[in-house]
């Protein structure tokens, strides 16, 4: 059984628009004051928005749409554990683009996103909190980054090692079973 | 008879008042501010020191005339990087050119309220002429002027270097003014 064909896309845009987005802030964010670095900053908050924008999509679709049931096989521990870790990149996806929305309003700079579409500015501009929120997107992207890699070991692991499958329910190539 | 006298010489005296030229600029209350476009993302900064000379006489604005000098240096562009930043050569280079000023000529009537002041703005140096609409309104004993007008900021060459690229930058910038006399 696998994920199904909207899930899988809304799994892989996003994931791919993360891989995207976090070297993009962690290289922007040392460049000196530059039309570079602006553009950079722009383009960075664009693709954040748009995977706050998916993430909440994906979590309306999966709502509605059961996962295929984990491998019998499987430890209940890891069982747990896959759902912990699931629950907590789906509060991330929402929550780290909205640390940085909000940052980007307390620092005064709105977000237009695209530069087409102003986004309102939930906070108004305020130094101590733009700073305080600076460190919460930063805090919660360590976050992030540290619980990609525990996903992405699993899954590694669940192909190489246990060679159960569970890799290919997310896969973008294997279609045999549809869900 | 005396007491006509008295109430012409009153009325008379009410109305040179009324005529007469409110001139003194309440700084505290003015403010000069801008609105650039970085990505187009409006950005607010704002000029905290300046002086202002203004002479209007709401009877005759036709003969007001204005003399407004900005501090650079006291720029808040919204950030104490890009405070740095737009103080230095590429920008408005400060150490060279540290003030920028505003001498109009003319004010004409637009009808009602509204008043367009003509003059010559001195920034880094060069000299061109705006054309500064705004509205004036009288409010007991004060009086208010509310005006803003788009300034290239490249005509100035204010942003050059990489900063010149317009996508980045708008050329455009609108300057805000806000004016209390008493
Ligand atoms: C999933 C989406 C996002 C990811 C993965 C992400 C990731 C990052 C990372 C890794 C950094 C560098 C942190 C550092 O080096 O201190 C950063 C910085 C930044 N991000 Fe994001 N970000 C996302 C969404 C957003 C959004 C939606 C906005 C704004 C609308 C935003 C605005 C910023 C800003 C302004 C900085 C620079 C902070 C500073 O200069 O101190 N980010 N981001
Ligand atoms: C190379 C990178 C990645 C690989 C190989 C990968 C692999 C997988 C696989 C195989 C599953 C299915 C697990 C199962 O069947 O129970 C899955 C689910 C999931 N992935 Fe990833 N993933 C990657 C990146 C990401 C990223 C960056 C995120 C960040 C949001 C993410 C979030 C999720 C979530 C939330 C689920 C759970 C779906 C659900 O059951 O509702 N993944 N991933």
């Amino acid at each position: 059984m696998k994920y199904t064909r909207t899930a899988i896309m809304l799994h892989w845009l996003v994931a791919l628009l993360i891989f995207a987005a976090f070297p993009l802030g962690v290289y922007m964010h040392d460049l000196p004051l530059s039309p570079a670095r602006l553009r950079l900053y722009s383009y960075h908050k664009w693709l954040g928005v748009t995977v706050f924008l998916l993430a909440v999509l994906r979590i309306l679709w999966r709502a509605g749409h059961r996962p295929p049931p984990l491998p019998d096989a499987m430890p209940r521990w890891q069982q747990a554990a896959s759902h912990a870790v699931h629950h907590l990149l789906y509060v991330l996806t929402l929550a780290v683009p909205l640390s940085g929305w909000l940052m980007s309003s307390a620092k005064g700079f709105q977000t237009v996103w695209f530069g087409v579409l102003p986004l309102p500015d939930l906070v108004g501009k305020d130094k101590a909190l733009g700073e305080a929120l600076a460190i919460v997107h930063q805090s919660l992207n360590f976050a992030l980054l540290a619980l990609v890699a525990l996903h992405v070991a699993a899954a590694l692991k669940h192909h190489f090692i246990d060679r159960d499958g569970v890799l290919l329910r997310m896969s973008l190539a294997d279609r045999r079973n549809i869900s | 008879m005396m007491r006509l006298i008295l109430s012409a010489g009153l009325m008379l005296a009410s109305l040179l008042a009324a005529a007469a030229e409110l001139s003194a600029v309440q700084l505290d209350k003015s403010s000069i501010a801008f609105v650039s476009r970085q990505m187009n993302v409006p950005v607010e900064g704002a000029f905290k020191q300046f002086s202002a000379q203004i002479h209007i006489d709401p009877a005759r604005p036709g003969t007001g005339r204005a003399r407004i000098d900005i501090d650079l240096a006291s720029i808040d562009a919204g950030n104490d990087e890009a405070n740095d930043e737009v103080k230095g050569k590429n920008w408005f280079n400060v150490r060279e050119f540290p003030k920028a000023s505003f001498v109009s000529s003319a004010v004409k009537p637009l009808g009602g309220e509204r008043f367009e002041a003509s003059g010559m703005m001195t920034i880094k140096g060069k000299t061109l002429e705006v054309h500064a609409p705004f509205t004036l309104k009288q409010e007991k004993g004060i009086l208010i002027l509310d005006g803003s007008f788009p300034l290239k900021r490249l005509a100035y060459g204010i942003g050059s270097g990489a900063w010149s690229d317009t996508s980045v930058v708008a050329d455009e910038v609108l300057v805000r003014f806000h004016f209390v006399l008493k």
